[in-house]
């Protein structure tokens, strides 16, 4: 299977300068810090980290929004970064994205119809009266219903408006989505239905998604393979069952270990991380987790460990990932007996009465 | 009101008067917190759990009033207070934090000089270099390095998670008894967050305080509370300590929210999302005011309200199809 995009070597730094006539460059912000991944057909690959580690400015330089520093992005076998014109316009109509905020990314001027409409409008798809059907049709497809073509962005919950950004976003039959924390801002219940939505859509229409989120437990809802970010490297990528079960890297053992588990009796289980992630314009030398990392060595402070196989697809940069101890993560339990039970007759129930 | 007690609310209601008609945002709650332990209180957005603990504080926005109930704090009712009396109160016997700890704090002062605000206000005889050290000291606890340095600095100079901890330095500079933590850790990322989490913890631990901690994320919940309340639409739908909760979930809102969390520990295809929206507070539906998104509702749940009726010891659930197994084999049978 070929990938569907292609990312090496991809770095963005941003210069910081001091001075109002005569500036001088004092320090470089390296926000994105030489960060290599593929895309396949029809998957799903979650950038997962923290605030600041650059998981945002890179479905950026994808986009080509901004431009990279160094590496280049394939997509479909084109580098994205060396075309311009009418190519980067086709190009730009097959990869689309969804933005976090759905309050912000919708024009309140406009109607949900035009909105939607827009983008077919700006590649020169279809015709006045094509558009509107397949406005009508990118409606019911999320979800939504014909006539809310006609009213504005304030008259919609959260939720749908972010129905309408994914509507939008595939009115131009985008071949990969670019979904930048597409739930975060959602109530979990309707993050629920958010994300049941994106599964379905992928299912029907084939579509890839890079999907950038910080919240590992609804990455491993949505992804097949899973990158984690640390200030603007990637620590760890891999099969998601591979990296959730035997996660290789301290780092993404660190996140996993703090996510607060809906079940009280595992309750104070976590050692938390020490300390802050330094700052970008400030990285570590040798490997950028030494700073916070509980297994770290005098190695670790002088030679930065590279990004290698540990077991097929699934890769860590750590110098120790073979001979760290056990994480002792443990994610047996589940629900209770009483609460799987209901929640069953739950869906049961909301089924009969679909 | 017995002595384990430390807060009680009773029928408390707040409402708006808008061109709309009028807004019950808390629509007669009743709570109770005990001493050195934690209440959470979960809902999503519209459910009324910040206007809530507005009202406790007594800091309800205009047009909003408290228009029924009482809300006794070690007896008194806080309700019947001057606004003077209040004053004390606040800062005082409970203190709040919020959860964007940028917003909360002055960007054009300094951390010390905002920790030391609330202690001049509460103890006005105290020296400048008694109140310095004191803060100092209070900066210590919340376990931030260089205190005396982190002192003379601004807001913008500090992380998210050490603003948070200033904001907790802050709230417990006058030992209050009663912490209101409204979503603390929900603008931070899961590695800072279990640190807070762990702080407030520690903190509950070395103070005998109690705290209400609200939040929508009910990981957090299992983390940190004793005991429960699960808020919609102004109305406290279930009430149950923390571990009866989650083991035995008895309210089809809290086993809607209990299957919309996407979990490390369990795989499903598909999240078993509640259809609909939570309702605003001008347009709540008749009877029971989760019915039209609830997969368990029958002709009764859309005319009366549910009262809460006890399904366990201190296990309490405001729906009439609780426990649903039941219900429902009851209905087949018929």
């Amino acid at each position: 299977m070929s990938a569907l995009l292609e990312v090496n070597g991809l770095a963005r730094h941003y210069p910081v300068k001091k001075g109002v006539l005569l500036q001088k460059q004092v320090g470089t912000v390296r926000a994105v810090d030489g960060v290599s991944f593929a895309v396949n057909r029809g998957e799903t690959l979650a950038l997962v980290g923290e605030s600041g580690c650059g998981k945002s400015t890179t479905a950026r330089l994808v986009l080509r929004l901004i431009e990279p520093s160094a590496g280049s992005i394939r997509f479909d076998g084109q580098d994205v970064t060396r075309v311009d014109g009418a190519a980067m316009r086709s190009l730009r109509r097959r990869i689309q994205i969804v933005f976090q905020d759905p309050y912000a990314s919708l024009n309140p001027r406009l109607t949900v119809g035009d909105a939607i409409a827009e983008p077919m409008q700006v590649h020169n798809i279809g015709n006045a009266a094509s558009r509107r059907a397949k406005v009508q049709e990118l409606l019911r497809l999320v979800g939504l219903a014909p006539f809310h073509a006609e009213r504005y962005p304030h008259e919609f919950s959260g939720g749908q408006r972010q129905r309408i950004g994914i509507a939008r976003a595939l009115s131009v039959e985008p071949d990969l989505v670019v979904c930048d924390e597409p739930v975060s801002a959602l109530d979990v219940s309707i993050q629920a239905q958010v994300v049941n939505l994106m599964k379905d859509l992928q299912a029907r229409l084939g579509l890839s998604y890079l999907f950038i989120a910080h919240d590992l437990a609804v990455v491993k809802h949505m992804a097949d393979r899973v990158a984690v970010m640390y200030l603007g490297r990637i620590m760890e990528i891999g099969d998601k069952r591979s990296l959730f079960r035997d996660p290789r890297h301290p780092y993404t053992r660190a996140l996993l270990s703090a996510i607060p588990h809906p079940d009280p009796s595992r309750r104070g289980k976590v050692v938390p991380l020490g300390g802050d992630v330094p700052s970008p314009m400030n990285i570590p030398p040798g490997c950028r987790f030494h700073t916070r990392c509980p297994f770290a060595q005098e190695r670790c402070r002088q030679e930065e460990p590279a990004l290698r196989d540990i077991v097929p697809s699934h890769a860590a940069a750590c110098h120790f990932a073979e001979s760290l101890p056990d994480p002792g993560l443990n994610y047996a339990g589940g629900l209770s007996e009483a609460a799987s039970r209901r929640l069953a007759l739950f869906a049961s129930a909301r089924q009969r009465a679909a | 009101m017995n002595d384990s007690e430390l807060l009680r609310i009773e029928g408390l209601r707040t409402t708006f008067q808008t061109s709309a008609g009028l807004v019950r945002a808390v629509d007669g709650i009743d709570l109770s917190v005990k001493r050195g332990r934690t209440l959470g209180i979960v809902g999503e957005s519209g459910c009324g759990k910040s206007m809530l603990s507005l009202s406790i504080m007594r800091l309800v926005p205009p047009p909003g009033r408290i228009s029924d109930g009482r809300v006794l704090l070690e007896g008194r009712d806080l309700l019947t207070l001057s606004n003077a009396e209040m004053r004390q109160v606040r800062g005082g016997q409970i203190a709040m934090i919020f959860q964007e700890p940028m917003t909360s704090l002055n960007p054009v002062h300094t951390v010390g000089k905002q920790i030391t605000e609330a202690m001049r206000v509460h103890s006005p005889k105290s020296s400048p270099s008694q109140l310095r050290d004191e803060a100092i000291a209070a900066l210590k606890r919340v376990r931030i390095p260089a205190p005396e340095r982190r002192f003379d600095e601004y807001p913008h100079q500090l992380s998210g998670g050490m603003r948070q901890r200033v904001m907790i330095a802050m709230a417990l500079a006058c030992r209050p008894r009663l912490l209101i933590a409204d979503e603390p850790t929900t603008a931070l990322d899961v590695t800072v967050q279990a640190q807070i989490l762990d702080l407030l913890r520690e903190l509950q631990a070395e103070t005998g305080m109690s705290i209400i901690l609200i939040t929508h994320d009910l990981g957090v919940v299992a983390e940190m509370a004793d005991e429960v309340a699960v808020l919609y639409a102004g109305k406290v739908a279930e009430r149950a300590p923390a571990r009866a909760l989650f083991e035995d979930p008895q309210h089809p809102y809290t086993l809607g929210l209990l299957g919309s969390v996407p979990r490390l520990d369990e795989e499903r295809d598909r999240l078993l999302a509640i259809d609909g929206t939570v309702p605003p507070p001008f347009a709540f539906p008749a009877g029971c005011r989760f019915h039209p998104r609830c997969p368990f509702s029958i002709g009764p749940c859309t005319s009366g309200q549910p009262p809460l009726r006890e399904l366990a010891p201190g296990h309490e659930a405001a729906c009439i199809r609780a426990p649903v197994e039941a219900s429902l084999a009851l209905e087949d049978a018929a």
